[in-house]
């Protein structure tokens, strides 16, 4: 047993005095590498940049913009190899997000383009110390990590900054999604268009339940004939928006439900019945006028 | 029904008189000993002042459990028993939504604010003040005609 121990120590201290030679070697190899990079750059970013093209990537842009992006990324890659420091390549990545994302270029593109870049590095390298197997180990030793922390960094930069654009839309049509309009006194209508998701669904509640207060609303028609679709969860919150209404002493009718959403509720079984469905918006309207007792008449009959 | 609460506190509600309505405001949350004791109040003034019609304001309400909701509803039973309809008015949209996530059904009728709950009471009883002049009308049902 103590014999086991202290075998296990002295092969522990063999490994760190291993690992920290090993280490002084690695420091050395890394400007080894990026020297070998730089002094080969517009071979290998030529190469890249046809592998590019072959791979049929980034078709969005023309190949002289490739290639000036090109030559970009790959002095920013190189940076990063030489200072392990990714800060620059990150700004560098968001800032070409941002110029690339409004084209279309795809997520699976950027990724392509980070990967074959690494692929034709990695191969210049095998090229290099092809004769000395051990050394080519060593430098791919060094060199994977921070190729891998490299294509990480550029895919999610690239990543973030279409999600940042996402939400930036999303927003902007949210602002406009849900308008409470007054059509007469203690009359209001809500026309709904595009698709009802969990988010609008509770913004709806908030502007009808806010909109009966301010407008002290009696009667309020919700259209969805622009909506394509509605799910069971959807639904039911439309239900308890209505119960929500009724107790605030507006009733609620809805029109406008299309072929489509009439066969899904009845299909998932939501009772929709307690909205008081109406054919189309002109006659919930009208439902509506005679529950508060407006009559509209036309003073002339020269259209009739 | 035993008062739970101690007597000299004062109810944390107010009970006027407006024709033969009674009109009840609650002004803040009550613990259910108050709001038993609110009951009991209120049934008993709709006898003494023989009142037709009973408006429950919460509009200072902003949470409303189920020992509460089963109050009002029971509030509004007694009431008809005791010859009085009731409707509650000033249910806040926040209010509102809550009751119906918990599933709080208060089968009630309910108005927007104590204006409409007075013309829905008018409709019921047939005038529009509550005094006591006023015949009873054809019922008109909700939503009543706008003036």
């Amino acid at each position: 047993m103590t014999d086991q121990e202290d075998g296990a120590m002295t092969s522990t201290t063999q490994d760190q005095d291993a690992d920290a030679e090993r280490a002084r070697r690695e420091e050395l190899l890394l400007p080894e590498l990026v020297a070998h990079l730089r002094d080969n750059r517009t071979q290998l970013r030529r190469e890249w940049a046809n592998r590019i093209t072959d791979a049929n990537l980034l078709t969005a842009m023309t190949p002289q913009e490739v290639f000036s992006e090109a030559t970009s990324v790959y002095d920013n890659y190189v940076g990063v190899l030489e200072t392990g420091s990714v800060e620059a390549l990150q700004d560098y990545a968001r800032d070409l997000s941002e110029r690339i994302v409004p084209r279309g270029v795809e997520t699976d593109e950027v990724v392509g383009i980070v990967l074959l870049l690494r692929d034709v590095l990695a191969r210049s390298l095998f090229e290099k110390y092809h004769n000395d197997f051990g050394l080519l180990n060593r430098v791919l030793d060094a060199y994977e990590p921070a190729a891998n922390r490299i294509a990480n960094t550029v895919a999610v930069s690239f990543v973030q900054e279409r999600e940042r654009i996402i939400r930036q839309q999303a927003d902007a049509l949210r602002e406009l999604s849900t308008p409470v309009l007054q059509v007469r006194e203690r009359l209001l209508i809500l026309p709904i268009i595009g698709v009802l998701d969990d988010q609008r669904a509770d913004q709806l509640t908030e502007q009808l339940l806010g909109g009966i207060r301010r407008h002290r609303a009696k009667v309020v028609v919700i259209d969805i004939t622009g909506v394509p679709d509605l799910d069971a969860e959807v639904a039911n919150h439309l239900v308890q928006t209505v119960d929500a209404s009724r107790l605030m002493g507006a009733g609620v009718i809805i029109t406008g439900l299309s072929p489509e959403i009439a066969q899904t509720l009845v299909r998932i079984g939501v009772d929709l019945t307690k909205m008081n469905p109406v054919g189309d918006l002109q006659g919930g309207i009208e439902e509506a006028e005679r529950l508060l007792g407006f009559t509209v008449t036309r003073t002339s009959a020269d259209d009739a | 029904m035993p008062d739970r609460d101690v007597p000299s506190e004062p109810l944390r509600v107010s009970i006027l008189t407006q024709g033969s309505y009674l009109i009840a405001s609650i002004h803040t949350a009550l613990d259910d000993g108050q709001l038993l004791r609110f009951q009991h109040d209120l049934i008993e003034r709709i006898g003494t002042q023989r009142s037709r019609g009973v408006i429950i304001d919460v509009a200072a309400l902003d949470v409303l459990d189920s020992f509460g909701s089963r109050t009002l509803r029971d509030i509004a039973r007694m009431s008809r028993l005791r010859g009085a309809e009731t409707v509650i008015v000033g249910i806040a949209p926040e209010l509102a939504m809550s009751m119906v996530r918990l599933g709080l059904d208060l089968d009630l009728p309910t108005a927007l604010d104590l204006e409409e709950g007075l013309a829905y009471l008018g409709s019921r009883t047939g005038s529009r003040t509550g005094s006591r002049t006023g015949a009873r009308a054809g019922g008109a049902a909700r939503p009543g005609r706008p003036r």
